[in-house]
């Protein structure tokens, strides 16, 4: 049994990008911004854009979520001292985490990132390359964990242990980011549905 | 390929508010209906992003002085401390704590918020640090003001920080509100009572600390965070190549 309890959760509430995204509340304070941009120049792999929107169980788009990504770099490490897979190189150029508020405006949150490659399940087996992904607004009590998975991966989709573990075969769909080819090259759009219709997995992780 | 790293512990949601609290009313829409399905833990929620003192700036936990312009902040000089610790005991050195909060008038510096008390010139209202060896964080701040907020009409938030934490693994991410012991506003909240159980809202509560507090300067709070622990793996299955 373990001594402490995890602190309870809290709504971000609405003004949540004054502490994690101040420049978009209106103000510059520090030196250093964690943004929505994960790659340099020098980083390895194919460029990618994730971008799309959050629906409410209305339909409406939320203009004030934060959502936050976490991956693993082209060869398929994660850049943490506990991952094990010391055949894979670490990429020094790519940290794989980023932060990004919905427009005020237009309710996008976007990512500028690379595509991911193939890391170790928790089975040992190789999942399907994804990105983990978690969002937060006003209105959500507990952060929402889902994941991002890619149109382009449909074998490897088919086998990957996370999405197979989905019952409901039609729920699996709402993981899968579409990609699209642009003048801006190639954008994966990931809508996620908080709520109603085709609502979108989330997972206790 | 050697053993993958600890698992965490599975989350004990009874501590956490559940996502529809009517009486919070903004949750009604933003509540996923189905049951969250649960996977085990893989790389993808035990490593998480690894932060370097160098992103963070020397006054980046020092509200007071962090965005002061032409002065200083109006309002009640505090600290506010604590330990990050996991459920285990152990302290999380290198964890990120953000923070972010109203000005001593309850006002938030944000395009979005039209309260009617005024900016504070001097007052940015947020900060960030890195946890030490020992898992400790330290802030020093104005103490925020309450404020009311459109939910029932007369609904009005106690005085209270939000803090981010991002600890060692992804499935650690944790964004909650620190409140000030003696508050009465504590009691009538509904984002407060999202949380079902008393003793997890008690524990939201900092407490007058007075052996931090600084002479003649700076009363002192203090807020110890739990995030998850790590799960003890004596005898698992990790057959290469699946099972």
């Amino acid at each position: 049994m373990q001594p402490l309890t995890e602190t309870s959760s809290q709504t971000a509430g609405p003004y949540v990008h004054i502490g994690l995204a101040p420049w978009q509340a209106g103000f510059e304070i520090f030196d250093k911004n964690f943004t929505n941009v994960l790659v340099a120049p020098e980083t390895a792999g194919d460029r990618i854009r994730i971008e799309g929107y959050v629906f409410d169980g209305s339909g409406t788009l939320l203009r004030d979520a934060l959502v936050e990504i976490w991956q693993a770099n082209a060869a398929g490490r994660y850049a943490h001292p506990a991952d094990p897979q010391h055949h894979k190189p670490i990429d020094p150029s790519f940290r794989g985490w980023g932060r990004a508020a919905a427009d005020f405006e237009t309710g996008l949150y976007t990512f500028e990132t690379i595509k991911p490659g193939i890391v170790t399940g928790a089975d040992g087996r190789d999942a399907a390359p994804h990105i983990t992904m978690w969002i937060v607004a006003r209105g959500i009590n507990v952060g929402l964990n889902t994941r991002v998975y890619f149109s382009d991966e449909v074998e490897r989709n088919a086998a990957d242990p996370v999405l197979t573990g989905i019952e409901l075969h039609a729920r699996r769909q709402t993981l899968i980011a579409e990609r699209q080819t642009t003048e801006r090259g190639v954008v994966y759009r990931f809508d996620v549905r908080l709520q109603g219709e085709d609502e979108t997995v989330f997972f206790d992780v | 390929m050697p053993l993958p790293p600890d698992q965490f512990l599975q989350r004990d949601l009874s501590v956490h508010p559940p996502a529809f609290t009517p009486g919070y009313k903004t949750s009604v829409l933003r509540s996923p209906k189905h049951a969250l399905i649960s996977i085990p833990h893989s790389l993808s929620e035990i490593t998480g992003p690894v932060f370097r003192s160098d992103e963070l700036g020397r006054l980046d936990n020092d509200l007071i002085m962090n965005f002061a312009k032409t002065g200083l902040p109006i309002g009640e000089r505090v600290i506010v401390h604590g330990h990050v610790l996991n459920e285990n005991g152990r302290p999380v050195p290198n964890a990120l704590v953000e923070i972010w909060q109203a000005n001593a008038g309850g006002r938030y510096r944000h395009k979005n918020d039209q309260y009617i008390a005024p900016i504070d010139p001097n007052f940015g209202g947020c900060g960030r640090v890195l946890t030490d060896a020992e898992g400790h964080y330290t802030f020093r701040t104005i103490k925020p003001g309450p404020y009311p907020w459109r939910n029932q009409i007369n609904d009005w938030r106690p005085a209270h920080i939000h803090y981010s934490i991002s600890g060692v693994g992804f499935a650690q991410r944790l964004i909650t509100q620190m409140y000030f012991e003696g508050d009465p506003l504590i009691a009538r909240c509904p984002i407060v009572r999202t949380i079902p159980d008393d003793a997890a809202i008690r524990r939201l509560i900092a407490a007058l600390d007075p052996q931090t507090f600084v002479p003649l300067d700076s009363l002192s709070y203090r807020f110890d965070i739990v995030v998850r622990g790590a799960r003890a793996t004596w005898f698992e299955n990790h057959t290469p190549g699946g099972r």
